[in-house]
């Protein structure tokens, strides 16, 4: 398995990598704001929708208990791959978008005025806006973990941080500008030891490494089917049970409710309490597909890979001078910020963009980290396991010709 | 000389360039070369934000006649500034209200002015007609 990814050859299981853009091979290299998806992903999204399209969970025809048995095999594949206790504690939602605003919404119905909520300075404006927007009605107060140079989190200034107004810490599981991954499990200790709650945004972790809920112990996990190669608009938040029971509906309609009637209506379940309207049934079959896709790939080998293409473009960009990587932290997953000194990113954007390089370049929804490091923003490759080291190796070139064309 | 002429000449320049690379690097040549607009102005308030690249504006109004400085801090960015001031700035506000930018689709630089591109040039263009009509209603009344 591990040779496929080495060689290349997996790339043929993704039809758009030997597509071109401008005349040239795309290189793409924005798999944290998106990744690619492989033919079985695409093909289970097509399947369902040419053979098994029904609406699922209250009809008694064979098509409606066929694509229910399929949509909750997928929530039962989920709840495994990250050993989760049950099937009441995997809610789907649109995204890791949705999951946070569904946790701040629900969740923070039962905060007080001057309760304190403790976010990183290294947040996704996912997981900053929705604790900013619960505190101004709430009249709470938001805490900001300082980040190091480095792009690691100031882990003193953290344990400082928290008291006994702290209601919930919502940190990310891997920076997707900085690629820092935090050290959420001693995190989390840390907050449980004063009863605090915690909530990890996973958009960027589950896609690169083994997560497992237990013992990382978070009290909620949020995730994007299409960071991990699965479509786009459906996602999963994991909460402990015992939290979720507790927290009222994010939103009303069909389908988390048990009784209805003018005088009172009484909600569903777990999970069902917090899936109103009919779920997206198709991307759950293309997300299903794409956890099994990696599960046959291995994690072990996709985390390898990624991490040997990680040292190579480090190495790369570091001896091609005049370079500055912008977060350098010990651990980090397959994401590199960086600047061509001197040079502005959108400006060497633009010019890979033409040679078929597609980096992002900007502020990556994390305008704070430009702000705390004193930037305009930064030039992103960030890779999937089904990147080479000769793509990279055509980054470095198109960087030469970057500082040729700018000097 | 009037902005059809204008916008015409920049369509004459850009037509000699096959290449891609050869069009940008005489825009970046233009950007280069022009600071276009007094440090003293380039304030927060003339600031248009985009998240790739700013661009600050500053517009004056006399005779009739506004005339544009600006720049940005992304090179390609400036080159393109640079083309929209040789077109809009030294004209009357009716000018510059019916003036079309279709010439940048023609010259092939349509993708940095699409508003995804949060470059600040839509912006910025939206800004020189919002200042147009700006001057127009001013002097039409009097002020």
């Amino acid at each position: 398995m591990y040779t496929k990814l080495t060689s290349g050859a997996i790339r043929q299981d993704f039809p758009i990598l030997s597509r071109q853009v401008y005349g040239k091979p795309l290189i793409y290299f924005d798999n944290a704001a998106t990744t690619q998806k492989p033919r079985q992903v695409v093909e289970a999204i097509c399947k369902y929708y040419y053979e098994g399209n029904a609406n699922v969970h209250r009809g008694v025809h064979y098509l409606s208990q066929q694509a229910t048995t399929a949509f909750e095999g997928v929530r039962a594949q989920i709840v495994t791959f990250i050993n989760a206790r049950s099937s009441r504690e995997l809610i789907f939602t649109k995204g890791t978008t949705e999951s946070i605003n569904l946790v701040a919404s629900s969740f923070g119905r039962m905060m007080n005025e001057g309760d304190e909520i403790v976010i990183s300075a290294i947040e996704h404006h996912a997981n900053i806006v929705p604790w900013q927007m619960l505190c101004k009605e709430k009249k709470a107060h938001l805490r900001v973990i300082p980040v190091l140079d480095n792009g690691e989190l100031d882990m003193e200034a953290y344990a400082g941080l928290l008291n006994q107004h702290t209601r919930i810490v919502a940190i990310t599981h891997v920076s997707n500008t900085l690629g820092t991954i935090i050290p959420v499990k001693e995190m989390i200790a840390t907050a449980h030891s004063l009863g605090i709650p915690v909530l990890v945004d996973g958009a960027q972790g589950l896609s690169h490494m083994r997560v497992d809920v237990q013992d990382m112990d978070c009290d909620f996990y949020c995730f994007s089917g299409h960071k991990m190669y699965g479509p786009m608009g459906i996602g999963g938040l994991y909460g402990k049970e015992e939290l979720l029971n507790r927290m009222p509906p994010y939103q009303g309609g069909g389908e988390m409710i048990d009784q209805v009637t003018f005088e009172k209506t009484t909600y569903n379940e777990l999970p069902f309490k917090f899936e109103a309207g009919t779920p997206n049934v198709a991307d759950v079959m293309g997300f299903g597909a794409a956890i099994s896709y990696i599960d046959d790939l291995g994690m072990e080998n996709i985390g390898k890979w990624e991490s040997e293409l990680l040292q190579y473009a480090t190495s790369e960009l570091k001896q091609t001078g005049d370079i500055t990587i912008v977060g350098e932290a010990k651990h980090k997953t397959c994401v590199i910020s960086f600047l061509i000194n001197g040079i502005h990113p959108y400006d060497a954007g633009t010019i890979l963009d033409h040679l078929g390089i597609a980096i992002r370049t900007g502020t990556h929804c994390t305008q704070p980290i430009m702000d705390r490091f004193g930037i305009p923003g930064t030039m992103r490759a960030s890779f999937a396991f089904y990147n080479t080291k000769a793509e990279i190796d055509e980054l470095i070139k198109g960087i030469e010709q970057v500082k040729k064309m700018f000097r | 000389m009037k902005i059809r002429e204008t916008i015409n000449q920049i369509i004459t320049e850009f037509n000699n360039f096959d290449d891609w690379m050869d069009k940008y690097n005489y825009l970046i040549e233009m950007g280069k070369s022009l600071p276009l607009i007094e440090d003293k102005y380039k304030t927060e308030n003339n600031l248009i934000v985009g998240c790739q690249s700013r661009v600050w504006l500053h517009a004056s109004y006399a005779d009739s006649i506004i005339i544009f400085t600006a720049d940005s801090d992304a090179v390609i960015t400036k080159g393109i500034v640079y083309l929209l001031i040789r077109v809009f700035s030294g004209h009357t506000p009716d000018e510059i209200i019916e003036a079309q930018t279709e010439f940048i689709d023609i010259i092939g630089l349509r993708d940095h002015l699409s508003p995804t591109r949060s470059n600040g040039l839509v912006s910025m263009i939206k800004q020189i007609k919002l200042y147009a009509l700006a001057y127009k209603t001013k002097e039409s009344l009097n002020i």
